[in-house]
């Protein structure tokens, strides 16, 4: 070799080639399916790994650059939201409502997905999709923890932030993100990659995070709008890792293409009932709105998936399977959710309300064909029972989806009058579900979602047996935290600190 | 509306998250990392087992044979979370930016004498493939590992293993081009001085004990290699040869050890604690790994040192090693 060379000027490309992919080697003294035992049993077949194309081409140097100028501005941001009692710049304190759903929620798959993508990041055989996923896992960390700091100053005023961590493991609507990204995790490494990198990170992620960082920066929640925007760089980093990793498996071999074609037909579904917590927040939950569900849907579904689905159709790749249910249950999702919520207040760690006379114009326009017809007459009975000195509660305890783990609350996808409700008996015992869509999830995989745990079963069983009040304590449920805002101690304390601040 | 609000004083419901309460009291405010840290990993519910390893749990602390009452103890000294990592690396990185340009501007590659160029290519770059298997085992241990306390540096420690990789590499690209990159993969791959150092990663990613892997990794190999090639070879050995460049662009890697070993220590004296067990686990790995790999070492520490100091530099090397342990409460 000829030591003190001019170096070549190397492109891009190939400097990066050198700088990730030319690190491993093939070994000779173990077998590689001793290093990598997982990567053949869901049966995607891998015949060249280098074929991996590099989504981004980021060095950990540049890395720790960029991602430390960022987490500069955003602690400065939050720092001074913090000082400033920046929490009193919301709207109103309707909107905590999203915001602790979130955290209750989503910060907690953030953490699941960072643990996850560390598995794959491990599993894969080849460097290049090792490499992709290990940075998609220390970015999702960054996430729950931007997240949970940016909810701590909120914590510190309101109720229903303070038990995330216990809630996350324990409450009955928690669990619906739970079992996702468990159900993600619990997959082989190229599902999961599928389930999150793809299906969540590329053909949903816009469906949440748009609304819900727009919504915040509508609400005057600068914390939460910070750490969105502070995190898009990221996301659009993972959204073409998620789609780099469908194209690789689909463009190995055509085998991988029935296998793949099904977990996009699953985890469409699984997303889809997950964003019907984010239809409510979009339609019910913000004082101000963005857009409606229907509108979200239509850009961020239905186009950017129209294109999406076009784009794959080369490679015999079909639109998700359900596409058409979906399609036929957004007028009706969001409503039938908050419903549920409401009913069921006595049981979350967020307040609901009915909604207000300017809230149902906006709905009655947004929703013209359904909201009226169906759902405003409900909203009325809610609104004149309270009128009356009542409240309008459900202490019946809801019949879960075995799948998604929501309530079985929504409708047949053709007749919004009959509630939809599927069975499947396995060895022996019935399973429920909320859907055909659910139904055929857990039909492809029955011994695994007859695993799942449901929250309100476990209530029945040892050692709380039925005993409500026992339960609610179990699960971080706290009367404080849950019920009717019109009549909540953070309704209360908002509006004291808010005119405080304006005699002041 | 936008609303002066900074003259308001109201009174704060709660200090903190209950399940720091719990921990801490609520006397003080948490800090960001315990915000950031404990608790975070699911603990109860689980939903479904592992379609890979059913026998597993999701999370699962009996993938170790150490046991732990609250893997939570194992807290990290650095208070690493992603922040406080990213903001001390970028900083580190920034030193290493302008080392480069240092070496660059004042041609010291090309002023250095032959022997030290030599052993940089023979004994530094290869070693990117050691890095390369280090950060595997790292993110094999954050991927199945126990507690957010204890699996969080894994993941910087991956991706800091990545990155001295990536400085290796850089370092090749400055004194051979890619023929550098190409001939220490060679030797990797194919000379003698290699071959034990690589069998002994290639059988150490095949075990799937996540603190066994931690340790043998970064307790034992790293805790013998980086004082023997950064603080000695380079830093002494090559520097007075005319070797300072040299220790200029692996400056991140001396200081990286020297930070990165006060958690490794503190995570080790934690377990050894814990239980008479784990204290026997911790010992049985930590002797055989310092044996095998200090006589791993050696071929590899003899492409820069004569037969004689080679032997020398390992055993002080193992002796430093044997001393951290027994700080940490292990062989007493």
């Amino acid at each position: 070799m000829d030591i003190k060379k001019t170096p070549k000027k190397l492109n891009v490309k190939e400097k990066y080639r050198l700088m990730t992919r030319d690190l491993a080697w093939e070994p000779s003294y173990r077998d590689e399916k001793e290093i990598y035992p997982y990567v053949d049993y869901e049966g995607i077949k891998v015949h060249d790994w280098s074929k991996w194309e590099d989504p981004f081409r980021l060095t950990m140097d540049a890395y720790w650059k960029y991602q430390a100028e960022k987490e500069r501005k955003y602690y400065a941001i939050i720092d001074a939201h913090a000082q400033n009692n920046g929490h009193l710049n919301v709207t109103d304190a309707r909107y905590l409502t999203a915001i602790k759903l979130f955290l209750q929620s989503i910060s907690p798959g953030e953490y699941a997905s960072h643990r996850g993508f560390a598995r794959v990041g491990r599993e894969f055989a080849g460097v290049g999709p090792q490499v992709a996923c290990q940075m998609q896992s220390i970015d999702e960390i960054r996430h729950a923890q931007t997240q949970v700091h940016a909810m701590s100053n909120y914590n510190k005023f309101y109720n229903g932030f303070k038990d995330f961590a216990n809630q996350r493991d324990r409450i009955w609507y928690t669990s619906v993100a739970r079992s996702f990204f468990d159900d993600a995790m619990s997959a082989g490494p190229f599902e999961f990659l599928i389930a999150i990198g793809f299906s969540f990170e590329y053909v949903l992620t816009n469906l949440l995070f748009v609304p819900f960082m727009s919504g915040a920066a509508y609400n005057g929640d600068m914390a939460t709008c910070t750490f969105g925007f502070s995190a898009q760089s990221d996301e659009a980093r993972h959204m073409t890792l998620g789609l780099e990793c469908i194209k690789f498996m689909l463009e190995q071999d055509p085998d991988n293409i029935p296998i793949v074609q099904k977990w996009i037909d699953k985890w469409f579904w699984r997303g889809c009932r997950l964003l019907t917590l984010v239809a409510a927040m979009m339609d019910y939950m913000l004082p101000k709105r963005v857009m409606s569900w229907r509108e979200a849907w239509n850009i961020y579904g239905v186009e950017n998936g129209n294109a999406l689905f076009r784009d794959l159709a080369r490679y015999g790749i079909k639109p998700p399977m359900h596409w058409d249910d979906v399609e036929k249950s957004i007028d009706h999702t969001s409503h039938q959710i908050m419903l549920g919520l409401y009913q069921w207040k006595f049981g979350t760690a967020f307040h609901s309300w009915t909604p207000t006379a300017s809230d149902i114009e906006w709905l009655k326009e947004k929703y013209p064909t359904t909201f009226e017809k169906y759902y405003l007459p409900r909203w009325e009975y809610a609104i004149a029972q309270k009128e009356n000195g009542g409240e309008y509660n459900n202490f019946g305890l809801p019949k879960l989806c075995q799948t998604c783990q929501l309530p079985c609350l929504f409708t047949e996808p053709d007749d919004p009058t009959q509630l939809a409700h599927r069975e499947t008996e396995y060895e022996g015992e019935k399973y429920h579900f909320c859907s055909d869509g659910c139904q055929h999830v857990f039909e492809q995989e029955p011994e695994k979602y007859v695993q799942a745990w449901l929250p309100m079963p476990s209530m029945m069983q040892e050692p709380l047996k039925g005993d409500l009040a026992a339960w609610m304590e179990w699960a971080s449920l706290e009367p404080t935290a849950a019920g009717e805002y019109a009549s909540s101690e953070d309704k209360a304390n908002f509006e004291k600190w808010r005119k405080q601040v304006s005699t002041d | 509306m936008q609303i002066d609000v900074q003259t308001v004083n109201i009174e704060q419901k709660n200090q903190t998250f209950s399940h720091l309460k719990k921990r801490f009291g609520d006397k003080k405010i948490p800090s960001r990392y315990q915000e950031a840290s404990y608790d975070l990993q699911a603990e109860e519910n689980l939903h479904y087992r592992p379609t890979w390893a059913p026998e597993q749990e999701l999370y699962d602390p009996n993938l170790s044979k150490i046991r732990m009452n609250d893997w939570y103890d194992l807290k990290d000294p650095r208070q690493f979370y992603y922040s406080t990592y990213t903001l001390n690396r970028a900083k580190q990185q920034e030193t290493m930016e302008s080392n480069f340009k240092t070496v660059e501007s004042l041609n010291l590659i090309e002023g250095m004498p032959d022997p030290v160029l030599a052993v940089a290519q023979d004994l530094l770059i290869p070693l990117r493939h050691a890095n390369y298997a280090a950060n595997m085992n790292n993110t094999l241990v954050c991927g199945y590992g126990y507690g957010t306390v204890f699996t969080q540096p894994c993941v910087y420690h991956a991706m800091d293993n990545l990155g001295i990789a990536q400085y290796l590499s850089r370092l090749g690209l400055m004194i051979g081009d890619v023929e550098s990159l190409e001939a220490a993969k060679q030797d990797w791959m194919d000379s003698d001085a290699w071959q034990p150092l690589r069998r002994s990663l290639e059988d150490l990613m095949c075990v799937r004990d996540p603190v066994e892997v931690f340790i043998k990794q970064n307790f034992v190999l790293d805790g013998l290699l980086y004082p023997l090639v950064y603080q000695r070879i380079v830093d002494q050995n090559l520097v007075e040869q005319g070797g300072s460049g040299i220790s200029i662009l692996t400056q991140f890697m001396t200081n990286w050890y020297l930070e990165s070993k006060r958690w490794v220590d503190s995570v080790i004296k934690t377990m050894a604690s814990e239980s008479a067990e784990n204290k026997a686990v911790l010992e049985e790995w930590i002797d055989s790994a310092a044996n095998h790999f200090t006589s791993v070492l050696l071929p590899v520490a003899g492409l820069a040192v004569a037969g004689n100091q080679a032997d020398e530099l390992v055993s002080e090397a193992h002796d430093e090693l044997l001393q951290r342990a027994k700080k940490a409460g292990l062989f007493k």
